[in-house]
């Protein structure tokens, strides 16, 4: 670390400042068995959904034995978890007679899968950095989603307002006004904190609600509203603000996904490699022992929550100029909501966010290809999700379950102290 | 199919067009299958599953998935698509639109409703103001100030401006809430008779007439009877709309091979739209209206009597 606790201001304060660099800097738990946790308890609520899954199909209970039964149940979870892979990566031998067929667009058509779940995953990396991000800070953003919806409509206004630039110029013009409107959205909340001590949890759920019911009103006035439609639906954005897409092979996978990648980097190295990442993860784990250090609280507080919303702003721009291209009421579809998922899920840690995204676009891209097939509902993924959390949350009750030994610090990652904190 | 974001349980157009799959599968004995949207998002991915999946025919619902339907019928120019709500122009020879001319039968709710009503007052509102909703809503406009013209009568409609295309909306098709507190505030103006063309969101607008006990109201798209049993008692009547008839006779096409696209318009002449029928009511509604509304009826199909409400215009009550 380059932060020494002697030559910041307050030499006499520096025995505080060394609990906080301690708490900072301590060794992390074993990422392995952490890795661990998350896997069991991705199978355990594997094996709990599968129970919903055959308990909710009735030739299940009317089979006249068991042995029907339990060969019912079998084909049904199989079935679906199969449709649930093939959808995620794809099926092994469609993919290599794709590939072996020798023409373009038929070879590309083995990767849709892939594709699809690239296209799911990008915009939870962006959200689940924002909750990370605040998450290290000792801030818990929950209002990613009005944050979404603010950058989406940033980024589709340039995207469809201005004009004559090329792609280089409008592209980035667009991203960045995603990224700053969304700024603004963690910016307000951020400053209320460090000002009132207005919780941000408060502040940014009523944030969200009022994103929500502007895009309401922006999508029908003239500025916005696509000509010749009485409904909420915006201009489609300049072919110069779209972000590049394989749609030439009908792939959908555009150049969100790189940027997400790029993102992510610069928030670990933020994080970890920065004075200002310091001062983040310092004033998460303990903001009176940060303050006594000389930490300026409030003017973290206020960086970490506009950086936070800026994140979650760029997953709007990159819903609406790489998959929608327009922007109508309702495109965030709770992206902002499962950044948290996506964080804790992540362990707060910027990999782990992008490992977590990943998989829960997989399972999104999956479970169309699994109720398509099999007529499992897709909200049984929702269950999957639900549960996984739940046992991440609980990791105590996974080592119980697989007996594992306890590591001290296993526990979840800095998180937001809770009211009042 | 792949439904919009009202599900396969909205008790309305979704409903409607996946009882239509359903139909098929019983007379026809094909298979059938069906997505959910839960946004915007989810049309492509979930139009692309089907089109994997080699289904026969893909029938997408609602007038929000027309311009997905049209991107995705290019792509795939041999897939055939049927589409709910929507008709293209010109047509799209391997998409059939599916649309109905609802403002013809919402004229005969419309008469019906000014015909009932005691206290001279009947409310409309709609889920989101796109065509396939506000054409209700005009010709429900339209058969009241019909109504005040052949009975001299001063019936007001709340909830929708047909000059100004504008009015009450949930702003969505699911928020019961909504639906109850738009249409709280429309017997508080001094409506009796209700009309929501919101799917789902009517059922917060049922909740709210049963509780205030002297309203009554009609049901939309589907035959609320049959979709909404628990409130048949509050229906005068539902404005149908033929959507199960129409996918399913798509799917048959589909099937035997007859497949064409193009654009099918439902209207009374034949039989895509109507009425449904009175239930509870049929003892209740005055003989003479009945006469009436089938002498309109027979107007309509014949051209002498206009559905568009600014024909009639000049008998809205102030």
């Amino acid at each position: 670390m380059s932060e020494n606790p002697d030559q910041k201001p307050g030499r006499n304060r520096a025995a505080a400042a060394r609990d906080v660099i301690q708490s900072v800097i301590a060794p992390q738990s074993s990422i392995w068995s952490s890795v661990l946790v998350v896997v069991l308890a991705f199978v355990t609520a594997l094996v709990v959904s599968a129970v919903f899954i055959v308990v909710s199909d009735p030739n299940v209970i009317q089979a006249p034995d068991l042995l029907t039964a339990l060969n019912v149940a079998w084909q049904d979870v199989s079935g679906a978890y199969g449709g649930l892979l093939t959808g995620a990566l794809g099926d092994p031998s469609t993919i290599i007679a794709k590939l072996s067929s020798g023409d373009a667009k038929v070879a590309a058509s083995a990767f849709y899968p892939l594709s699809e779940t690239v296209v799911a995953a990008a915009p939870l990396v962006f959200t689940g950095l924002a909750v990370a991000l605040g998450f290290r800070a000792g801030l818990f953003n929950i209002g990613g989603e009005g944050q979404v919806i603010a950058g989406g409509l940033a980024a589709g206004f340039v995207g469809f307002s201005v004009h004559g630039l090329t792609g280089f110029v409008e592209l980035p013009l667009a991203l960045l006004a995603g990224f700053l409107v969304g700024m603004l959205w963690g910016f307000i909340p951020g400053l209320l904190k460090a000002r009132t001590g207005a919780h941000e949890v408060i502040t940014t759920i009523m944030l969200n609600y009022v994103a929500i019911y502007l895009t309401y009103y922006f999508l029908n006035t003239t500025l916005f509203q696509r000509p010749g439609r009485t409904d909420p639906i915006s201009k489609v954005v300049d072919s110069a603000a779209m972000l590049p897409s394989l749609a030439a092979l009908n792939l959908r996978v555009h150049a969100g996904a790189l940027l997400a990648v790029a993102v992510a980097v610069a928030v670990y190295f933020l994080l970890w490699r920065t004075t200002l990442g310091f001062e983040f993860r310092a004033v998460g784990a303990n903001p009176d022992a940060s303050r006594a250090a000389g930490i300026g609280v409030g003017r973290v507080i206020v960086v970490a929550m506009s950086l936070s919303g800026g994140l979650a702003g760029l997953a709007g721009a990159n819903i609406i100029l790489g998959v929608q291209y327009s922007v109508t009421p309702g495109f965030s579809s709770g992206l902002g909501f499962d950044g948290i998922t996506v964080a804790l899920l992540g362990r707060g840690n910027p990999v782990g966010v992008v490992a977590a995204a990943l998989l829960f676009g997989g399972l999104r891209a999956g479970a169309v290809q699994m109720q398509a097939a099999t007529s499992t509902p897709v909200d049984i993924v929702q269950v999957i999700e639900a549960l996984v959390i739940m046992f991440v949350a609980a990791p105590a009750l996974i080592r119980a379950i697989f007996r594992l030994r306890a590591v001290r610090g296993i526990g979840a990652p800095t998180v937001s102290p809770g009211w009042g904190g | 199919m792949v439904t919009d974001t009202g599900g396969i349980d909205d008790r309305s157009f979704n409903a409607s067009a996946y009882l239509g799959e359903q139909n098929a599968k019983k007379d026809l004995g094909v298979q059938i299958k069906y997505l959910s949207s839960t946004s915007a998002n989810d049309y492509s991915p979930n139009v692309d599953a089907f089109v994997n999946q080699k289904c026969g025919l893909i029938v997408t619902v609602g007038f929000l998935m027309g311009d997905i339907t049209q991107t995705k019928a290019a792509t795939n120019p041999t897939q055939k698509f049927a589409i709910v709500d929507y008709s293209y122009s010109p047509a799209i020879n391997n998409v059939l639109g599916l649309t109905y001319q609802t403002n013809q039968d919402g004229f005969l709710g419309g008469y019906l409703a000014a015909g009932m009503s005691k206290t001279g007052a009947v409310g409309t509102f709609g889920g989101i103001n796109i065509p396939t909703v506000t054409i209700y809503m005009d010709g429900f406009a339209a058969g009241v100030y019909y109504y005040n013209k052949q009975h001299s009568a001063k019936v007001k409609v709340l909830g929708w401006n047909p000059a100004t295309q504008n009015g009450s909306f949930s702003g969505d098709f699911t928020s019961q809430d909504k639906g109850q507190a738009i249409a709280n505030t429309e017997m508080q103006q001094g409506a009796d008779v209700i009309f929501p063309v919101a799917g789902n969101v009517g059922l917060g607008a049922a909740a709210a007439v049963q509780a205030n006990g002297k309203a009554t109201m009609e049901w939309v798209d589907t035959d609320g009877c049959v979709s909404a049993p628990q409130y048949c008692s509050l229906f005068i009547t539902s404005v149908n709309k033929g959507i199960a008839a129409s996918v399913e006779a798509a799917i048959k096409a589909a099937a035997d091979g007859s497949f064409a696209g193009g654009n099918y318009v439902g209207t009374l002449a034949n039989g895509g739209v109507g009425l449904a029928p009175y239930h509870n009511f049929d003892s209740k509604i005055p003989s003479a209206l009945k006469t009436e509304l089938d002498t309109i009826k027979q107007g309509i199909i014949g051209g002498s009597i206009s559905v568009d409400p600014k024909a009639w215009q000049s008998y809205a009550a102030a």
